[in-house]
């Protein structure tokens, strides 16, 4: 009967309406935490353009040429990816973009011969490649939308004891970098050895800085440094991406279940006046009948709608 | 000229301003002061307290445990992922903290409890206890 798809529909309707309430609210949050997280991303950078200085000011006066972060190996065996992905689902491509990104990163080492180990941050790319047999290294989870410089120092510390101990020859970081609020992209870059920090130029004879302890030993406390900014910095612009991805995402299922809400509802408008105009009908079709079987005068069909309000159908109560 | 004093951690500006004079402690244990017009410096800090005598306004010490400066062109940068501003020191934990690990060193002396009194004593310091 008619009555019966017009309840399915309202109670589909009623459904996607709290599904639209819960992807709104994601979407506000989402929006109000890239804000956060591109502070955060602006706060960093002081630290690590400073860090950098000084890097280019000791390189400059000629140290680092033995530091074991700084040195690339003439074999490269064995090549360690970093993944940062997300904690949570619900952010678009954000994470098969960074998860495709970093499987490419792999087949293209093993195609190299060489073989890969695998550090994942963030339980959607651990789940992932847990799930298809891949050997994890080292998993990091529970910080991926707001990761602190102790986070940072974790991750950077486990890979970068292992990269010292030879374990690893190369490590190379998957992350997601923030260009704008519309754009983020997963990009694959080598992240140990560190690459030299070129002298620049342009800055001209700087080169008389007065140093203590010496360059060198300066320089080995501060590369273990420059390695957790750096990584800091990937996992403070991933979380940005999280979000803006999120936000993104949550934003046109906002706008999917309003369109599914308006067209449900014609649908179950439609439905209701069917319902509506069969009723009449039969009601109408009713009297006739009963007028022509009794031979009786027209205003038969006055008298029953007049007089007996209290039996019509529910459907015919227009208040809903 | 006034030194433009930055004090910087890994995920925000601490402390940043102009000052007549910077005090500070590098690795070795010596301490150091920057005035206007210093020699191109970089060093690495130990733990201790760095003092900062703005221009004006009253001296503020910053609890730094380790870390690096940078002095060039009348500008002092001080890098370090830990380093607290008074406000920021928890006194009540801080002096809790010492008295523990005062109380465990009289037993036997290990290196990490000791970097523990010498973190807390800094902090205090820094906060003017």
């Amino acid at each position: 009967m008619a009555g019966g798809q017009e309840r399915v529909l309202r109670r589909r309707i009623k459904s996607v309406q709290s599904t639209r309430k819960i992807t709104k609210a994601m979407e506000l949050i989402a929006a109000s935490r890239i804000v956060k997280a591109q502070q955060r991303v602006a706060a960093a950078r002081p630290y690590s353009e400073q860090i950098t200085e000084v890097i280019r000011n000791l390189a400059a006066a000629g140290a680092g040429g033995d530091s074991p972060l700084l040195q690339a190996r003439d074999e490269v065996a064995t090549v360690c990816v970093v993944v940062v992905g997300a904690d949570r689902g619900l952010a678009g491509g954000y994470n098969t973009a960074v998860i495709r990104t970093a499987e490419r990163a792999l087949q293209a080492e093993r195609d190299e011969g060489r073989s890969t180990a695998l550090v994942t941050v963030g339980k959607k790319a651990l789940n992932y490649f847990r799930f298809r047999g891949y050997e994890i290294a080292d998993s990091f989870t529970g910080f991926s939308d707001n990761p602190t410089y102790e986070d940072a120092r974790a991750v950077a510390e486990s890979v970068t004891a292992r990269f010292e101990s030879g374990a690893y020859d190369q490590v190379r970081l998957v992350y997601t970098r923030f260009l704008s609020m519309a754009a983020q992209r997963a990009v694959a870059l080598t992240y140990l050895p560190l690459e030299q920090a070129p002298t620049d130029e342009t800055s001209g004879p700087t080169a008389d800085y007065e140093f203590e302890p010496d360059p060198g030993e300066i320089l080995d406390r501060l590369l273990p440094r420059y390695a957790e900014a750096r990584l800091f910095a990937a996992l403070l612009d991933a979380a940005a991406s999280e979000h803006a991805a999120r936000q993104r995402a949550m934003k046109s299922a906002t706008e999917n279940a309003e369109e599914l809400i308006t067209k449900l509802s014609r649908v179950m408008n439609r439905a209701r006046q069917d319902a509506i105009t069969t009723e009449i009908m039969e009601i109408v079709g009713g009297a006739e009948a009963l007028r022509q079987g009794k031979g009786a005068p027209e205003d038969l069909l006055v008298d029953i709608i007049g007089g007996t309000r209290d039996l019509l159908p529910d459907t015919l109560d227009l208040r809903r | 000229m006034a030194l433009a004093v930055q004090v910087v951690s890994p995920e925000r500006i601490l402390w940043s301003g102009d000052a007549d004079m910077v005090l500070t402690r590098t690795v070795g244990g010596g301490e150091i002061a920057f005035l206007d017009g210093h020699a191109p410096f970089v060093g690495a800090l130990g733990i201790g307290v760095t003092r900062i005598r703005p221009t004006d306004g009253a001296d503020v010490g910053v609890a730094v445990h380790g870390g690096f400066v940078e002095v060039s062109d009348n500008q002092v940068s001080i890098l370090s992922d830990a380093a607290e501003l008074p406000e920021e020191i928890d006194v009540a934990r801080a002096e809790e903290a010492r008295t523990r690990a005062e109380a465990s060193l009289r037993d036997e002396h290990d290196a990490e409890t000791e970097a523990a009194l010498r973190r807390a004593n800094v902090r205090l310091e820094a906060a003017g206890r």
